[in-house]
Parts: structure tokens; sequence; C-alpha cells
């Protein structure tokens, strides 16, 4: 390891709560899914950190698994921003506040 | 030790970029810092001994996830254009800084003696061992992840599919 640990962790740990910041603090669809992107690249910081810390492949694999479901989630949710962007006119997740059965 | 130098170059750039990212107003703009930052985590995965994933993060994140960011934001024209496309000196300032430093680590890693990565004490995965791990032991989760992403490339048709067609017509 080249780095102590816990320097690894603090990065991925900022890099989360930027993340988490965007998708708290934008009200853009876009914005928000991009911020869920720099989570998820956050947890993918702290796994390959931890695969070299101990010396085992498992947290790349993780990783790889990681990289899978922010593709699934990626297309489902794009998806969704264009059908709602069809159906309302608007990508400000502030005018979706209407449930209706 | 070189290299612990290069992963703190890198974790602030990586940082910076993400900021800048977060605090853009144009989609399309932050979505660009955002590949700008997958650029330096990708180094910073190199530097871990995970070519493999390094390499994958640049195909999948910066290749594929990013690319179709920027066709969603452009076919739903989310750009907030208008502005004339002006040289504006301050915005060179960041890209200029972000780009000198990625440039530096990659020359560093480069010149860093490449030899010494695989048989060093350095921890150092081959695609070798990658897939032997996870087409071994993980056999079962990959089966899962594909069946996720057949659900997911359905899901995402049937929602892009267009207008919801109402009960009674759906007779032809």
């Amino acid at each position: 390891m080249i780095v102590p640990f816990a320097h690894v962790l603090i990065f991925a740990a900022i890099l989360f709560v930027m993340g988490l910041g965007c998708v708290l603090a934008r009200r853009n669809l876009i914005m928000i899914l991009i911020g869920v992107e720099i989570m998820l690249n956050a947890a993918a910081v702290a796994l390959v950190g931890g695969s070299a810390y101990w010396r085992q492949v498992d947290g790349q694999v993780f990783v790889v698994f990681l990289m899978a479901m922010t593709s699934a989630e990626v297309a489902i949710s794009l998806a969704m921003v264009v059908y709602l962007r069809r159906r309302r006119g608007t990508l400000e997740a502030d005018r979706f506040d209407g449930l209706r059965g | 030790m070189i290299g612990s130098v290069v992963f703190y170059l890198l974790a602030a750039a990586t940082l910076t970029a993400t900021l800048l990212c977060i605090t853009r107003t144009s989609p399309v703009h932050a979505v660009i810092y955002l590949v700008h930052a997958f650029f330096d985590l990708a180094l910073i995965f190199y530097l871990f001994g995970a070519p493999l994933v390094a390499a994958w993060e640049m195909i999948i994140y910066a290749g594929a996830v990013m690319v179709l960011f920027l066709f969603i934001i452009m076919m739903l024209e989310l750009a907030t254009g208008g502005k004339p496309l002006t040289v504006d000196r301050r915005r060179w300032v960041p890209v200029l800084l972000l780009s000198l430093v990625t440039l530096a680590c990659t020359v560093l890693l480069i010149i860093q003696d490449p030899s010494a990565v695989g048989s060093g004490p350095a921890y150092h995965v081959s695609p070798r061992d990658f897939g032997t791990v996870l087409f071994d032991r993980y056999a079962l989760a990959v089966q899962v992840v594909s069946f996720q992403l057949l659900f997911a490339a359905v899901g995402a048709y049937y929602v892009g599919k267009g207008e919801p067609r109402k009960r009674g017509e759906q007779s032809s």
C-alpha cells in the first residue's frame, strides 16, 4: 500500500459527501443523477483501496458488479427522465409533487 | 516515494474536478468535468494495482455512461444555450490546472519503471487472476448481474416506449 488506508477512506468520504450534497442541493434531475454517479464512484474508490490494503481481488470484483449496477440504474433513470420530460415538460424535481393513483 | 505523491496530486485533482462539476449551472459542463474526474480516478485505480478496473472505469463510465448523459441532455435540449461562444480567459484556468496535473501524473506513472509493477512488492492484479476469481468464486453473482442488466434494458424500453395507451384501446 503506497499511502495510509485512512487517507484513501477520507478521500472516498469527501467524494461521497460531494455527491450527497449534489443530490440534496441541486433540483435538476440530470444533476441529481450525476450526484448519484459521484457517490457510486466514491464507493468504488473505497473498494479498490480495500482490495489493495488486504491484498484480495474481491474488492475489484465488486467494483465490476458496481459498474454493472450503475449501468442498469443509468439506463432506467435516463428513460424515466425522458418520460417525465415528455409528460410534464420540465426536469425540475420540485414540479413532480403530485401523486395520482 | 513517488507513488504517494502521485496519489495525493490525483486525489486533489479529482476533488477539484468534482467540486467544479457539482457547482456548474450548465449540465454539459458538469458532465465534462465529471469525465475529467473519472480520468483521474482511473489513474488512482491503476496506482492501487487494479489496471483492469482502471480500463473499465474509462470504457464504461467515461465512455458509455457519461456519453449517454450527454446524449440525453442534447436530445432534450437541456443545455442552457444563448450565450455566444466567446473565449473566456478565466474559464481556462481550472481546465489548464486539471489537465496539467493529470498529464504530470500520467508521465510520472510511465517514468516510474513499469516493469517493476508486476514483480515488485507492490500489489498488482493481472486480468487472468481477476477473471479466475470473477467467473469461479462469483459465478452466481455474474448470472444475477446479467439478469439485472436484461431487466434494466426491458424496463428502459417499456418506459421510453412512448405515451401509455388507455385501457380500452388495446384492441389493435
